[in-house]
């Protein structure tokens, strides 16, 4: 989805890099890029150390960088100017025979909150604007929009580091307790929600191991609310 | 930060975390905190990590390991400097963020999930 923009922008000295947040790594990942085939740098984060380092909590998350590599814009939904999950959806009859869950996903999908035009329009501006561009932000601004990290946080953090390890050598048990501290600690991050459930079923669909998923979730919240629009 | 015992290799920390351990204390960006009783060389207490940055330790004694969370007490972002990243691509092979200085970025993070 990004390789079109990216046409379009490299030229003007802005290139894109993607990054995978998936324990799986490369299995996990890899065949979504095969498929893209990406020019650009398209990297993978097996330990969701952007989580860590920039307070990112969902996906598709973007930041933006100077040639300096200072950070302009934090942590944002990001869209290459067309909604992924509504791509895949645009013009598909929905089969009426899809098991009753996957029928309200897609529902609750269709609701979700997107303008993915307004993000890329932001971009070709800073593209052609540089530091000129409104929507370049000062350090401070940065700063002072990135995610507060109170010390649960921290403490999320870590268990989810643990619950990925342990799920990554096989203590699947012990992953998954570890995996339910981090979402108790940190109820706004759909990043450990979402990689925990996946483990489980693919639609990140109810499970026994955990007291929540998806629809269930997204309902609770308000599908309109899943994406904080970015503050353009 | 995944640990086998409760202290912390100083390199791979500031890898992680980017946080140096300088003779002035721990420093990341324009801040340092300093580390009165980190000894003068070796492997650095994660307790004292945890207290000193508000780094959560968490541990599993059953599987004897730890985990530091980051630091915490503020914003996700100590500051809007970009820290030194270093990733694979999905053929194994390192991509250092820094090799693209002087170009602008935008890094897009999404997941096979």
């Amino acid at each position: 989805m990004w390789q079109e923009l990216r046409s379009e922008l490299r030229p003007q000295g802005v290139e894109v890099v993607t990054v995978a947040l998936d324990t799986g790594g490369a299995d996990a990942a890899g065949q979504f890029i095969d498929a893209a085939a990406p020019e650009h740098p398209s990297l993978i984060d097996a330990e969701h150390r952007l989580d860590e380092l920039l307070g990112i909590n969902n996906v598709p998350m973007g930041v933006w960088i100077d040639e300096a590599g200072i950070l302009v814009r934090p942590p944002e939904t990001a869209h290459p100017g067309k909604s992924v999950l509504r791509e895949m959806m645009r013009g598909q009859k929905v089969p009426e025979d899809l098991p009753p869950y996957v029928l309200e996903m897609l529902a609750e999908t269709a609701k979700i909150r997107v303008k993915p035009e307004r993000y890329a329009e932001a971009l070709r501006d800073w593209a052609a604007k540089g530091a000129e561009s409104e929507y370049a932000l000062s350090p401070e601004e940065v700063v002072e929009r990135s995610r507060p990290r109170p010390p649960e946080l921290s403490e999320a953090a870590a268990h989810f580091a643990l619950g990925q390890h342990l799920h990554r050598i096989g203590e699947v048990d012990a992953a998954r307790g570890h995996f339910r501290a981090a979402h108790r600690l940190d109820p706004d991050n759909w990043t450990y929600r979402r990689q925990a459930w996946s483990f489980e079923n693919p639609l990140q669909g109810p499970s026994e191991h955990y007291d929540s998923d998806w629809l269930s979730d997204v309902k609770a919240s308000g599908a309109e609310n899943y994406y904080p629009l970015p503050d353009l | 930060m995944i640990l086998e015992r409760p202290e912390v290799d100083r390199a791979a920390f500031a890898a992680r975390t980017g946080w140096e351990i300088t003779p002035e204390g721990a420093c990341k960006a324009d801040r340092c905190v300093p580390l009165p009783d980190a000894p003068v060389d070796g492997p650095i207490d994660a307790r004292m990590l945890s207290d000193r940055l508000g780094m959560a330790l968490v541990a599993d004694e059953a599987h004897g390991l730890w985990a530091l969370g980051p630091e915490s007490g503020g914003r996700a972002l100590l500051s809007a400097e970009m820290p030194d990243l270093e990733l694979p691509d999905r053929h194994g092979r390192p991509f250092a963020l820094r090799s693209l200085r002087g170009t602008r970025i935008v890094m897009v993070a999404w997941a096979s999930w």
